[in-house]
Parts: C-alpha cells; sequence; structure tokens
C-alpha cells in the first residue's frame, strides 16, 4: 500500500480499500460495504455534529463505493455542505462527488449552484477552478442556465489569473456544446480572440479550442482569428526548441497548440490577404521541411509529436487545396509514410491520402503515386499477413478513392487478387468496391461481365444479391454486352463446382438471351439446357425456383427443347416438390406450355424490358455498411455511369427483379420476384391507418430501416399511445427527432433519446386530447440521420372520433325511443356499400365492439342485423350514437346507418365504419 | 484507465450517458480493445467514434475521440499524462491510482477538461499539483 505511507491523505479511507481489496469474494465485498454504508449512515443521522474532515472522509468512501459499482442513495447533502468549507481538500471532495453522482434533476442543484456561485465570485483561483471545473464536467442545461453568462467575464477579465481562464474557456467550450442557446455571444468574442496573443501557452491552447469551436458555428464571427493564428503558429515553428520551454515536448516546440492552430485554420479558406498568405505557406513548408530533418531524438514521442504536426499540416493543405507545391509536397510525405515501418504511420497516411484523392485539385497529384500505393499494398500485406486489418482496410480505401477511367483496370485487378487472401472481415466490402469501381468506369462492358464473374468465382460466398441483380440488370439494359455475357456465363458454368451466385446469374442470362449463342453446336439449346439442369439439384430452393423460370423461357426461345423440358417439369421431383413455391411453378409452367398458343407464350415470356436508371443499389450497400463519413466524397460528386442519385431514396431502391410488367395480363408477373416491391414514397403514410379504425394495436409502418409500432388506450376524451420506433438496420439512428401535428386534438409527446442502437427500439409516448369532434387524425413526423442521409417520414396517427367512445348498454325499448329522438333528417346518415371482405357475422361483431361501441343483442327484429350505441366524450361535450348494421348476403352488400345528435359526428363515424367490411 | 482484467480504474465522461449505457461502453471498449497486440495501430474505430490507446504493463490509457481528430496528438496527450502521473506519485503503479482515485481526478481536470486538452506543459501542471497537495 504504497500511497497510505505517504501519510498526506484519509487513514480511514485507506484501511477501508484495503479491506476491499482483501475480500476474497463478491460476498465478502459486499458485507463489507453494507457495514460501511452502515456506519456512515449513523455518522451522518448522529447526534454529534460531524467535522469538515470526517464529513469528507464519508463522502469520500461514499464515491469509492459508488465507483465499485454500488448503487448510493444518501450522502448527497453532505457532499453540497463540503462545497462552503474553506478548506481545498474538502471543497474538492465536495465537487468530486457532485461531479459524479448527481444527476442534473436533483434537487440538490439551488444548493450546489449556490455553492458554485459563491467560489466564482471568491477571487480564489483554486476555489474558482474547482467551481469551473465542476461546471465543465457536468455541464448540465441548469449550470448553464446560472452560469452561461457569468463565465464569459470571468474569462476576458484583465485581473484573471492564467489557469482560471483557461478553465473558463474550456467550460464555455462545454456549455456552448450542450446548450448553445444559452451562451450568449457579444462584445466578449472579440476579446477572446485575443487570447490567441497571450503571453502564456496554456491559455493559447483553450482558448483555440474554444475558438475552433464556436468559429464552426460561426465562422464570420471568429474571422479574425485566421491572422493571429498564423502569427501565433509561425512563432511556433520558426522557434528554436529551448524557446518555449515548459511546451517543448520531446524536442518539439508546442506539438499540441501546433495542431489545435492549424484545425482553428481548417475552420476557413485560405486567406486572401497575399502577406498573410505567403506566412502561413511559410509555416506549412517549414513543418515540410522538418519531417526531412534527421530526428532530434530517437524516442517514438519526439517522432511522434512531430508526426502529429505535420499530419494537420497536411490536412490544412488539402482543407485548402489550392497550392500546387505544397499538395505534392505533402503527397510525398505521404508516400514515404506508405513505407515506413510503423503502423501508425502507414495507417494514417493512407487514411490522409485518401481524403487526399478525394479533393478536386491534388487528385492528379496523388494518382502519380498510384505505384507507390500498390507497392504499399502488396509490402504490407506481404510482410504482415494478417496483422492489423485496419492498415489494408485504409489501403482498400486508398485504391478505391484514387480509381478513375485511365487506372480503373489496374486497381481492379489489385484488388481482385487481394481479394482471394483478403481478411473475412472486409471481404465483402471489397466485394463492393470492386463491383461499384467496375461498373463505374467501364467504357467497354465486356470487361464489366469479366470482372462481376471473377467476383463471384472467387468470392461467391460475400457477393451479395445486391451484386448479381446489379449485372444482369446492366447486361438487360445494354445490348452491345448480351451475347458476350451469355458466352462468357456459359462457359463459366463449365466449371465443375462452380458458385450458386454464379448459377442464378447464368440462369437468369441464358434463360433472357441464351439464344444469341444458341447457333454455336456447342451450346446449343440443348447443351444449355443440360449444362444448366445438371447444376439444379446442388442449389438451394430460391435458385431452383429462378432456374425453373428460365426454363419456362428456353421453351419460348428454343421450341426444340420443349419436349424435354416438359419431361422435367412433368417429373415428380418438381410438380409433387414439398416446396410450394418449386411446386407451383412447376404445375403453372407446365400448364403454360401445353394450353398456351405460340404467340401468347412469346408476349407472356418476353425478354425483360430494360430496367428504368438509377443509383446502383450497391452503393447504397456500401454507404449502408460504412456508416456516415466513412466513405469519400466522390461517390456523389463524380459519378458518372447511373446519373441522377437521390441518396434518401436509395435504400428502398434496392433493385428488385420485378419490373412493372410491360404487357397487359400477365399471369406471370412475378416470374423473376426475388425481392419484395419498393415501398411506395408517399408524403405522408397512411395505408395502415384503416387497419386501425377496429384495433388499438399493431404496426402502423415499416421501410427497410424502421418499423413503428404502436399500442394505444383510451378512456373518455383521453389517451394514450405508445410508439415504439424500431431500428431494423444494425447502425445507428442518430439526431432522431419526433413530433406530432395536429389541427384538432391536443397532443402531447415526450421527447425521445436522439440515438437509436442499431437493432435497437424505442419507445414514445403521446398523450391525447380529444377537445371536440374531428375529422383529420394528427400526424407524426420524424426525422434522423442514417448513414449520413437525413431520413424523413410522415405516418398518419390512427387517431379517429370513434376512439373516444364509451359503450352504452341499454334495452330494446330504450334504443328505440332514441332512435326515434334523433331522427331529424341531418342526424341520420346512411350508407350502402358493397362489401370488400367475406361477410362473416363473428368478424363483423368484432369490428363493430372493435369500432368502440356496445353490441346489442335482441334489439332488432332481425337477428342477422347489428344493433349498437356508444357515447363519443370529447372535452366539452358528449356526443351519443347509434348504429345499425344490415347486411345483405345475396347481394353481397351492407347498409350501414349511424344517428347521432350533431350531423357531422354521423358523417364522419359512418365514413370509418363502412370502409370496414 | 482499463485493467487488462476488465477492471476500470478511472472514467471520465464528456457527453452524456445513463449508468447502464457508460456501463455498456466499458465493456465494448474493453472488448475492442484488448484483443489487438503490439503490432496493430493505436487505433480503432468505435460506433462513429475512434479509441485512441497505450497500454501502460496492466493499465490501458483510453481516449475516445471524433474520427476527424489528430490521432497522434492524442495518443502523446496519453503519454504526457502518464509521465505526469508518474512524476506526482513517483513511479506511478496501478495501486496508487486505486488509492488514490480521487487525486487522480484532479490530475485529469488539470490536464483535460471538456474534452479538450488543458495544460500540456508537465511543468506547470505539476508545479500546481504540488501547490494544491500543500493545501489543506
Amino acid at each position: 500500500m504504497p500511497a497510505v505511507s505517504k501519510g498526506d491523505g484519509m487513514r480511514g479511507l485507506a484501511v477501508f480499500i484495503s479491506d476491499i481489496r482483501n475480500c476474497k469474494s463478491k460476498e465478502a465485498e459486499i458485507k463489507r460495504i453494507n457495514k460501511e454504508l452502515a456506519n456512515i449512515r449513523s455518522k451522518f443521522k448522529g447526534d454529534k455534529a460531524l467535522d469538515g474532515y470526517s464529513k469528507k472522509k464519508y463522502v469520500c468512501k461514499l464515491l469509492f463505493i459508488f465507483l465499485l459499482g454500488h448503487d448510493i442513495d444518501f450522502g448527497h447533502m453532505e457532499a453540497v455542505n463540503l462545497l462552503s468549507s474553506n478548506k481545498y481538500t474538502e471543497k474538492q471532495i465536495g465537487y468530486l462527488f457532485i461531479s459524479v453522482l448527481v444527476n442534473s434533476n436533483s434537487d440538490l442543484i439551488r444548493l450546489i449552484n449556490n455553492g458554485i456561485k459563491n467560489d466564482l465570485a471568491s477571487r480564489n483561483p483554486t476555489f474558482m477552478n474547482l467551481a469551473l471545473h465542476c461546471i465543465a464536467n457536468v455541464g448540465s442545461r441548469e449550470m448553464a442556465e446560472a452560469f452561461a453568462s457569468e463565465i464569459p467575464r470571468v474569462l476576458v477579465a484583465g485581473d484573471t489569473m492564467d489557469s482560471v481562464k483557461q478553465s473558463a474557456a474550456l467550460c464555455l467550450l462545454r456549455l456552448n456544446r450542450t446548450s448553445p442557446d444559452l451562451v450568449p455571444m457579444g462584445e466578449w468574442t472579440t476579446r477572446v480572440v485575443h487570447l490567441l496573443n497571450d503571453q502564456h501557452l496554456g491559455v493559447v491552447t483553450a482558448a483555440t479550442s474554444l475558438i475552433t469551436t464556436l468559429a464552426q458555428k460561426n465562422p464570420d464571427d471568429f474571422k479574425t482569428s485566421v491572422s493571429l493564428a498564423v502569427a501565433r503558429l509561425s512563432r511556433i515553428v520558426t522557434s528554436a526548441s529551448i524557446d518555449l520551454q515548459d511546451y517543448t515536448y520531446y524536442f518539439v516546440a508546442a506539438p499540441w497548440l501546433s495542431v489545435k492552430l492549424l484545425r482553428l485554420l481548417q475552420c476557413y479558406p485560405p486567406p486572401e490577404d497575399a502577406a498573410l498568405r505567403s506566412r502561413l505557406t511559410e509555416c506549412l513548408e517549414t513543418i515540410l521541411n522538418k519531417a526531412q530533418e534527421p530526428p532530434k531524438s530517437k524516442k517514438v514521442q519526439h517522432s511522434n509529436a512531430k508526426n502529429a504536426v505535420l499530419f494537420e499540416a497536411i490536412a490544412l493543405i488539402i482543407h485548402h487545396d489550392s497550392e500546387p507545391t505544397l499538395l505534392v509536397r505533402a503527397c510525398n510525405q505521404l508516400g514515404q509514410f506508405l513505407q515506413h515501418r510503423e503502423t501508425n504511420l502507414r495507417y494514417l497516411a493512407l487514411e490522409s491520402m485518401c481524403t487526399l484523392a478525394s479533393s478536386e485539385f491534388s487528385h492528379e497529384a496523388v494518382k502519380t503515386h498510384m505505384e507507390t500505393v500498390i507497392n504499399a499494398l502488396k509490402v504490407s500485406l506481404a510482410q504482415f499477413g494478417s496483422r492489423d486489418v485496419s492498415v489494408r482496410q485504409r489501403a482498400v480505401d486508398l485504391l478505391y478513392a484514387m480509381c478513375d477511367r485511365s487506372n480503373a483496370k489496374q486497381i481492379v485487378a489489385e484488388m481482385l487478387s487481394y481479394l482471394e487472401t483478403a481478411d473475412y472481415s472486409i471481404r465483402e466490402e471489397i466485394v463492393l468496391k470492386v463491383a461499384i469501381l467496375a461498373e463505374k468506369y467501364a467504357v467497354d462492358y465486356t470487361w464489366y461481365v469479366d470482372t462481376i464473374l471473377n467476383l463471384i468465382r472467387i468470392a461467391g460466398d460475400y457477393v451479395s444479391e445486391e451484386v448479381w441483380y446489379r449485372v444482369i440488370q446492366i447486361v438487360i439494359n445494354r445490348d452491345d454486352v448480351q451475347g458476350y455475357a451469355a458466352k462468357t456465363v456459359f462457359e463459366a458454368l463449365q466449371a465443375p463446382a462452380c458458385h450458386e451466385n454464379l448459377v442464378k446469374v447464368g440462369g437468369y442470362i441464358l434463360g433472357e438471351f441464351g439464344n444469341l449463342i444458341a447457333g454455336d453446336s456447342r451450346s446449343s439449346p440443348l447443351v444449355q439446357f443440360n449444362l444448366l439442369h445438371s447444376k439444379f439439384h446442388l442449389c438451394s430452393v430460391p435458385t431452383r425456383a429462378l432456374l425453373l423460370s428460365a426454363y419456362i423461357k428456353f421453351i419460348n426461345l428454343f421450341p426444340e427443347v420443349k419436349a424435354t423440358i416438359q419431361d422435367v417439369l412433368r417429373s415428380d421431383s418438381q410438380l409433387r416438390n414439398a416446396d410450394v413455391e418449386l411446386q407451383q411453378r412447376a404445375v403453372e409452367y407446365l400448364r403454360l406450355s401445353c394450353i398456351a398458343s405460340t404467340d401468347i407464350l412469346a408476349t407472356v415470356l418476353e425478354e425483360m424490358p430494360p430496367f428504368p436508371e438509377r443509383e446502383s443499389s450497391i452503393l447504397a450497400k456500401l454507404k449502408k455498411k460504412k456508416g456516415p463519413g466513412k466513405l469519400p466524397d466522390m461517390d456523389d460528386s463524380r459519378r458518372s455511369v447511373n446519373g441522377s442519385t437521390d441518396s434518401t431514396h436509395s435504400f428502398t431502391d434496392v433493385l428488385n427483379l420485378n419490373p412493372a410488367p410491360s404487357s397487359g395480363a400477365n399471369l406471370l408477373i412475378d416470374v423473376f420476384s426475388e425481392s419484395s416491391a419498393p415501398a411506395a414514397a408517399t408524403d405522408v403514410s397512411e395505408e395502415n391507418f384503416p387497419r386501425f379504425v377496429c384495433k388499438n394495436n399493431g404496426v402502423i409502418y415499416e421501410n427497410q430501416l424502421l418499423q413503428i409500432g404502436l399500442k394505444s388506450e383510451y378512456r373518455q376524451n383521453l389517451g394514450r399511445m405508445y410508439v415504439f420506433y424500431g431500428n431494423k438496420t444494425s447502425t445507428q439512428f442518430l439526431s432522431f427527432s419526433s413530433s406530432v401535428s395536429s389541427s384538432d386534438l391536443n397532443v402531447h409527446s415526450k421527447a425521445v433519446d436522439p440515438v437509436i442502437e442499431g437493432g435497437a427500439q424505442m419507445q414514445q409516448i403521446l398523450n391525447i386530447e380529444c377537445v371536440s369532434d374531428f375529422s383529420d387524425a394528427p400526424v407524426l413526423n420524424i426525422q434522423f440521420r442514417y448513414g449520413g442521409a437525413l431520413q424523413n417520414i410522415a405516418v398518419k396517427l390512427p387517431v379517429m372520433l370513434n376512439k373516444f367512445f364509451q359503450p352504452t348498454e341499454m334495452m330494446s325499448q330504450d334504443f328505440f325511443q332514441r332512435w326515434k329522438q334523433l331522427g331529424a333528417p341531418q342526424q341520420e346518415v346512411q350508407k350502402i356499400f358493397k362489401a370488400k371482405h367475406p361477410m362473416d357475422t363473428e368478424v363483423a361483431k368484432a369490428k363493430i365492439l372493435g369500432f368502440g361501441v356496445a353490441l346489442l343483442d335482441g334489439v332488432d327484429p332481425n337477428p342477422a342485423n347489428f344493433v349498437g350505441a356508444g357515447v363519443v366524450h370529447t372535452k366539452t361535450t358528449q356526443v351519443g350514437c347509434l348504429l345499425r348494421l344490415e347486411p345483405n348476403m345475396q347481394a353481397q352488400m351492407y347498409r350501414l346507418t349511424l344517428r347521432t345528435s350533431r350531423d357531422s359526428v354521423s358523417q364522419r363515424l359512418c365514413e370509418l365504419l363502412s370502409e370496414q367490411f | 484507465m482499463l485493467g487488462t482484467t476488465g477492471k476500470t480504474r478511472l472514467a471520465k465522461w464528456y457527453m452524456q450517458f445513463d449508468d447502464d449505457e457508460k456501463q455498456k461502453l466499458i465493456e465494448e471498449v474493453h472488448a475492442v480493445v484488448t484483443v489487438r497486440d503490439a503490432k496493430h495501430t493505436n487505433f480503432v474505430e468505435f460506433r462513429n467514434f475512434k479509441i485512441i490507446y497505450r497500454r501502460y504493463a496492466g493499465l490501458y490509457f483510453c481516449i475516445c475521440v471524433d474520427v476527424t481528430d489528430n490521432n497522434l496528438a492524442y495518443l502523446e496527450g496519453i503519454h504526457n499524462f502518464v509521465e505526469v502521473l508518474n512524476e506526482y506519485f513517483h513511479n506511478v503503479c496501478e495501486l496508487d491510482l486505486v488509492f488514490n482515485f480521487y487525486k487522480v481526478y484532479t490530475v485529469v481536470d488539470e490536464m483535460f477538461l471538456a474534452g479538450e486538452i488543458r495544460e500540456t506543459s508537465q511543468t506547470k501542471v505539476l508545479k500546481q499539483l504540488l501547490m494544491l497537495q500543500s493545501l489543506e
């Protein structure tokens, strides 16, 4: 126990910690803790007032217990009391306890703020710092409200000590992050900028962080910081290493401050003022020069500190993207690092070069280094085998970013050959990238087809549906490549063992374009068919289904093999297949081939029409995989092949092989359906709305990302709805927000967490009040970021007038009496309509009950009719309602009659209920 | 600061999380970092952030930062911090950090505040810590 012997601390605490450490089991630990808690509780409750030291000791013990992972439900008051002590050590423990343990909604917040206020006003720099650190650590809204206007004063006051300025600057930064609306801008901002000139480099460091944060939001207000930052940077980089004494770290002058200044400059474009600009260029050149000097120390700390500055300087050069000489030098420097023996440096160089490659101006400069990059990729592969995947991942990222028309073939070839040995964890991503590059830079599509077939050959398991869908889409859309594609897949299928994905592509392409190679006797129709069919038995059900569709297409293309194929379809293994889908296809295709005339067959089995051009679903998948900010911008700025894109729609746009049928009544429209139809994107989704008229729970909305489920309960004029947001993806939803807009109802929604983890569900509670009768349902507006794209969804919430029904039981006599009372013509609404669903008595009863009224038995003389009664509760009034539903089985019609005291209510209820039958 | 066995020696949070989330995050960080060896980089992608870490004997010092932040600056920020601890506790060992946990928080606050670097000069930090040490 080294620390105990130092004798500066609390002996009791040290003993307690030792005891805990000596506990042999979890149980023993809990026992010891409970004993201690009981002891502390009795001390706190005891009659004798505790002195400051004891209080500090016990509070510190409680803190230790909390940090071990146990709940603490007392001691907060004692901790707050410590704040008013005039001893540093007692205050410090009080503040520490509060920063770690007191949450923002505590009732103690007023007392805490009072303690902080006193310390801020104390003019004692140590106490002021404790108070500022506490605000910076907690960063709650209450603290922002109390101190956001005070701290700028402390920061810029002439007599504030340097160390307090440092804390005040970062404290303000924290409040600006958590509650930006509460931090007032104003006169102090100019004075903060001048802190960049401060003598004390610690103050400059803290101030630079603050200014950078503020400048990111309001660049114009802090423009003057550019010249000051350049001047400061220039003084640092040109200083001899001993000039800055305290701030020299392993012979590097103020590395952290240099990095911060360079980051601040990245908030702005290159300076317009020529002198300033050349001074900055000099700085950057100096930093680049230093990288070439022999190291002043062999310690890794020296090279890391130096390179931290160098990488930030390169980041600024790339950000400015305007000085060709600097860009080329940066690129050369990174090229050197690519060969470096240190993994960190190779990794960072690859990452940095990746951004360099995606910038417009410098793209050419980077390209000249392609040899270096490919070498680096090979070197790191050869040298490190399965070592750090992330380095190789970066290398692949870089190759992807560097790719253009001139080098695409080479890069794709490199990536393909790398793929053979690549780590499993990044194979799928490489496959996607190769597929995208091959498509984007395909000059002749034969190369594209070869590349994708190679992908399937090398890494078939990692070729997702999107990839093989895409190759089919492209082949169908380009007649110049169809013959080649047919020939190539035919050859590829010759291999004794080929991946199932190849069979899928082969089946589809030969089914569409097999005729283009049928002239060659080596690939005659029968040979093609036998080749495909030889794979059939090894394939999974979906592939077999696809092959069956290819066979029926063959019957149309090649009448000469019709009999052979019919035999196959007719075999027991097809017609009696245990799988319903296969059996159905076999039966239907066989029947179709027997009864349809050649003309009909030709129409039904016509070649697929071209697919509409749209964003590659592969790209969407890659974006999804990589998450926000990981994919170079080039995908958006330099996309060429697929024209217009809209990333917000891309996810619902996964290519399905199910285009709208080209000709009329086509009984085989689902021939190639492999994925579900894309959800129609409407402004406000109300697709599922009618389903909720007679029930309260279920899924109201679903797309590929999000599922929204509802549970609701109503009582008189009030309702509560639980909305469940399910993230269907494996990636976080960020900046999630939802609000309800309603013209007629009072809807109060509780705030939700802005993040929904992948696969997680979040609940939101809506409280609803019905004020008066209404017809427009509220709309739930949802917004979130997914993979960098902002998603907007609006869903009509199923809150209808009938939800506020209270059922009313009544006798036959009462019913008819009231029925007569409501006899005025405008009070009755009647509708006669055709049944949309099978007319089932039990189902109808359930629906009427679900609608909210009481179902009255024995009221109507005709037992087949349904009669119901209920009262609609609104805040302002109650509306009694009687209804009668008369089914006519022969005609498959219903007559619905509603009588209420209000015509608008009758009207609305009739609309709602009549849609349900 | 995470021990190899999974004990957390110190955690500082610069964003709001509830206790359960904190525990989950710590476990995740531990899982991500401890599987890596000396040949690996000192950087790991983590959720939408990245972790910069360095191992000293049985302790991992980890900082979670934005993906655009300067890796090497934070890596040396960790080392700078460790050198200060070493100086302050005279050859620091893990036990010092256990018994003096409340002082370690002070060291952190002197050097890092609001998730930013506050003071980088070892001389200045140590001078301040010794001054505080002398106070009652």
